[in-house]
């Protein structure tokens, strides 16, 4: 596969998943299990990257700075600063610790 | 009805489409600002700018968007598949909102083509917080076009800096990235069911990446999910069938995805 075909692929994937939730019957979400699943796997899903980009490195499990950048960045958002400006804190948190050793 | 309650109605008609245009104006700037970190991730994961824009302008999740370059920055090329269907994964719940919204937007195949392509966690929750059926109607087009015309131009704003900085792990540019899901998932962690869900799949990824290939142990992590949802395992023992609603509220007060 080349990056284009996967590009191409996942956003058309994406875009056909918003336009069946215009073609279904609204009936569907009486039912509460497909909404609380939808919901669930973007819990689960999140949560798996913010695993898996904090301490993996392709198939190794490394502790570097970014775990003191992402518990940072825990620690901002429970306090409720904007979105922006806690990734851009992480960013330098984690260049800081590089930088000095 | 007489004509002052009438007067009356049309001020409060007035009063409400101004607040809707107001809501969608703070949150479209809100979001679109942080186009640009997505921009900067996707060149450093190694896609070139026109690929980067072209994720924010077809795809157009924040949450699809990140999932889809994080599995490429572990895995590369190789970890497509599994790219792509996280990124899918992460794309249902939009599926989800387009059963409300539908009846927002009304009839016309074409109008519902250019609704579902703006479909979003900040469109719905806008249109679903306003008090009226017109107020509604304007809250979720005008978020829905203010969040996609900045994400698209500030995405296109982050590639640029991403691509002049280079060495990305030197700016931080990875933590960044495990930042940025950080704060998409901060919001959906009100309820137990959430957060259990949450730590079960964060160790499941964790244990199984020096197992399988890169961008696999998020996708078994989603199963997790699936299990939990379908017993609802620790939920309320009253349904919820307006979880979707609540969350997308709480994407708007806390961050975008």
């Amino acid at each position: 596969m080349t990056m284009w075909q996967i590009i191409i692929l996942a956003s058309i994937a994406c875009l056909l998943l918003k336009l069946a939730g215009y073609l279904v019957p609204p009936s569907l979400l009486e039912r509460p299990a497909p909404a609380r699943i939808a919901d669930l796997l973007t819990v689960a899903l999140l949560a798996a990257l913010i695993a898996v980009r904090t301490l993996g490195v392709g198939e190794a499990i490394v502790v570097d700075a970014r775990v003191p950048a992402v518990i940072v960045a825990v620690a901002l958002f429970a306090l409720r600063v904007p979105f922006i400006v806690v990734v851009l804190v992480a960013a330098l948190v984690a260049a800081g610790i590089r930088a000095f050793t | 009805m007489n004509a002052s309650g009438t007067i009356g109605g049309a001020d409060a008609e007035r009063l409400a489409a101004r607040e809707a245009v107001r809501d969608s104006m703070a949150v479209g700037i809100a979001t679109a600002a942080y186009g640009v970190s997505f921009g900067a991730l996707a060149v450093a994961a190694g896609l070139d700018i026109w690929q980067s824009c072209f994720i924010s302008l077809v795809m157009f999740s924040g949450g699809s968007q990140f999932a889809l370059i994080g599995v490429l920055a572990a895995g590369g090329v190789a970890a497509g598949p599994a790219a792509i269907a996280s990124a899918a994964l992460l794309g249902t719940r939009n599926g989800i909102y387009g059963i409300r919204t539908s009846p927002i937007v009304g009839r016309g195949w074409l109008k519902r083509i250019a609704a579902a392509w703006i479909t979003i966690d900040e469109s719905t929750a806008v249109a679903l917080a306003q008090p009226t059926p017109r107020s509604r109607r304007i809250g979720f087009w005008a978020t829905g076009l203010a969040v996609f015309i900045g994400w698209n131009l500030t995405t296109l704003i982050g590639a640029f800096v991403g691509d002049a900085l280079g060495d990305t792990r030197a700016y931080g540019l990875d933590a960044a990235a495990a930042a940025a899901f950080v704060g998409l998932l901060w919001p959906r962690l009100k309820r137990l069911q959430a957060v259990a869900v949450a730590a079960a799949a964060a160790v499941v990824a964790a244990a199984l990446t020096p197992v399988l290939m890169p961008g696999l142990p998020v996708l078994v992590a989603a199963v997790v999910a699936v299990i939990v949802g379908l017993f609802n395992l620790l939920g309320s023992p009253v349904t919820d069938a307006a979880t979707s609603v609540t969350q997308a509220g709480a994407a708007r007060e806390g961050s975008p995805s």
